[in-house]
């Protein structure tokens, strides 16, 4: 299968930064990308790149064959970027957003206002078409600045982050949006925070830290990596606790800890969680919170890297 | 229906350059249909400064509000051009920071066309001002002394001085990190620039060293220019200082703006 993106050894310093230090991709035609990793680790200086936004300091990528340097004018009539922020004109309605880049790409006013028509209709922007993007919510916003990516059918789609500041309803409308064009055929390469989001929409994950790729493969094999899943108990009783402590400490793989009145160890094998119950149950506590979580960018970073992420704290709006 | 291109075209062509530039300025016109205080802003503004120099101070400086209004008006159309063409600057620091810069980046369009769609729209807008404070002065009793060709050829001057300053607010507005300081600079440069002229009142009062400056500075020799091709007077000095000017500024800041465009853009 022929790549759609191809980056050799992409290297970028900001200064005293190292943006990217090496970073090798490979998108096949057709397929999902998902770039995974805190703030700071890279992801967008590597869209950009990917994009023609930026000039790599070393290395080398291309886009369906054409050189993202050498050959950007190439390359940007074959791809679309929806960026972390919405990069649509707030003082445009949605309508002249989209009839803006339609008739910058060369389309007749009557096929951009189809278009448009089109798109806006697609993503559930047909009532506000007519009204200035200001007023738009942040959801909306995010669904036009994909709209506005759109309007040339791209046949490489970067995605910075598309759900990120979202919603859970507005984010769940995005997946279906992206998975519809990856129906469609189109290639796309996500960046993201979430493991989730990456699981639902990937078919092969890259996950990024310090401006490496420190791992890569699908999200089954990556969780597998981790070997292990976060076992959580909280006792209805907090008096309870050495008890649970004691409990799970005899079935976890490593040693339980104590947050609040939470008890978290890790396990490898799902058949102990009803292991847990009847102790717990023989034991008579009684518990207000018991599960099996699934395994999150944490801790297979903490697989991966042996460290922690660096806690997501960044308040929004931090380019990454 | 599709608009992808089965082989990619390798460059622009000048035309097409040319037509996605209107697009930009298009974009950029059609803001102030849902931004009414852009309008204002650039309407309200000039008018009340030429009613309020006139009438409060235009009898106190030459006598009479009438004497004052023909010496004055000329001026003042200098004097809001000149702060007006800052918006260009402004207008794109407003793009680079909000991230449409980045969205048509990643489009196949001419690298030069964001810049002068930018600038082309806001000479529609320096039209608009230059008919409305005309007009306004009109109706004040401002008589256009001079031939329509004259009056065509205080637009052309005053357009082709906008042009050269433009360069300036591109470098400005590309230079600093955002909006609002493009204003700062406007306020810091613009002010004493436009006021240490004799845009506003006759030179004469001034010290004897601030008159050298007067005397040299292009915004005198603008207003001076004008009032030659609005009243109908001689114009050839001025107007060659004038386009000294404008030559000297574009050729010096223009690589500059664009330099630092393509760097950032």
């Amino acid at each position: 299968m022929q790549n759609a993106v191809l980056a050799e050894g992409l290297a970028m310093r900001f200064g005293e930064t190292r943006a990217l230090d090496g970073v090798d991709l490979a998108v096949p035609s057709g397929t999902v990308l998902g770039l995974l990793g805190p703030n700071g680790a890279g992801k967008t200086t590597a869209v950009r790149i990917l994009t023609t936004l930026l000039r790599p300091d070393a290395g080398r990528a291309e886009v369906c064959g054409y050189d993202v340097v050498r050959e950007a004018h190439q390359v940007r009539q074959l791809i679309g970027l929806t960026g972390q922020y919405a990069s649509v004109d707030e003082m445009l309605t949605g309508t002249e957003n989209l009839l803006l880049i339609g008739r910058l790409l060369g389309l007749t006013r009557p096929l951009a206002k189809r278009r448009a028509r089109e798109l806006l209709e697609r993503f559930g922007l047909a009532d506000a078409a007519g009204r200035a993007a200001k007023t738009y919510s942040g959801g909306m916003r995010r669904r036009l600045d994909l709209a506005a990516s759109l309007v040339a059918s791209p046949r490489v789609l970067f995605l910075d982050e598309p759900t990120t500041g979202l919603d859970p309803r507005s984010r769940l409308d995005l997946w279906q949006i992206i998975r519809d064009l990856v129906a469609d055929g189109v290639t796309v390469l996500l960046t993201t925070q979430y493991l989730d989001e990456a699981d639902q929409l990937a078919s092969r994950i890259a996950v990024v830290d310090h401006g490496r790729v420190i791992a890569e493969g699908t999200p089954a094999e990556l969780k597998a990596r981790t070997g292990a899943q976060p076992l959580v108990v909280r006792p209805a009783d907090p008096a309870d606790l050495p008890t649970v402590l004691r409990i799970v400490g005899d079935l976890s793989d490593t040693a339980p800890a104590v947050e609040g009145t939470v008890v978290t160890a890790t396990v490898a094998d799902p058949a102990v969680l009803p292991a847990v119950v009847r102790r717990l149950d023989d034991a008579n506590v009684l518990v207000a919170e018991l599960a099996l979580r699934d395994v999150s960018l944490d801790e297979v970073f903490l697989a991966l890297t042996g460290q922690r992420t660096a806690a997501p704290a960044l308040p929004e709006g931090v380019p990454a | 229906m599709t608009a992808s291109i089965a082989v990619p075209a390798a460059r622009v062509r000048p035309a097409e350059g040319l037509r996605q530039s209107a697009s930009l300025s298009w974009r950029t016109l059609v803001q102030i249909k849902h931004n009414p205080m852009e309008l204002i802003d650039f309407s309200i503004q000039p008018v009340m400064f030429l009613l309020l120099f006139t009438y409060v101070f235009g009898g106190a400086i030459v006598g009479s509000t009438g004497d004052y209004l023909a010496f004055a008006l000329p001026g003042i159309i200098v004097q809001n051009a000149l702060f007006a063409s800052l918006n260009t600057g402004v207008g794109l620091n407003t793009d680079l920071t909000k991230g449409v810069f980045d969205r048509l980046r990643t489009l196949p369009i001419a690298r030069w066309a964001p810049l002068a769609g930018r600038i082309a729209a806001d000479m529609v807008k320096q039209v608009w001002a230059l008919v409305l404070l005309l007009g306004i002065g009109a109706i004040m009793g401002f008589r256009v002394g001079g031939s329509p060709l004259g009056l065509l050829g205080a637009a052309g001057l005053l357009l082709v001085v906008v042009f050269a300053f433009s360069w300036i607010a591109v470098l400005v507005g590309m230079i600093v990190s955002e909006p609002e300081k493009v204003m700062i600079f406007g306020f810091t440069v613009m002010f004493p620039l436009t006021f240490v002229s004799n845009a506003f009142v006759p030179a004469d009062t001034m010290p004897s060293w601030l008159q050298g400056w007067v005397e040299v500075n292009p915004v005198t020799l603008l207003a001076d220019a004008m009032r030659g091709l609005l009243g109908g007077g001689s114009v050839a000095g001025p107007v060659g200082g004038v386009v000294l000017w404008s030559a000297a500024i574009t050729v010096v800041v223009a690589p500059l703006a664009v330099r630092a465009f393509k760097r950032r853009v």
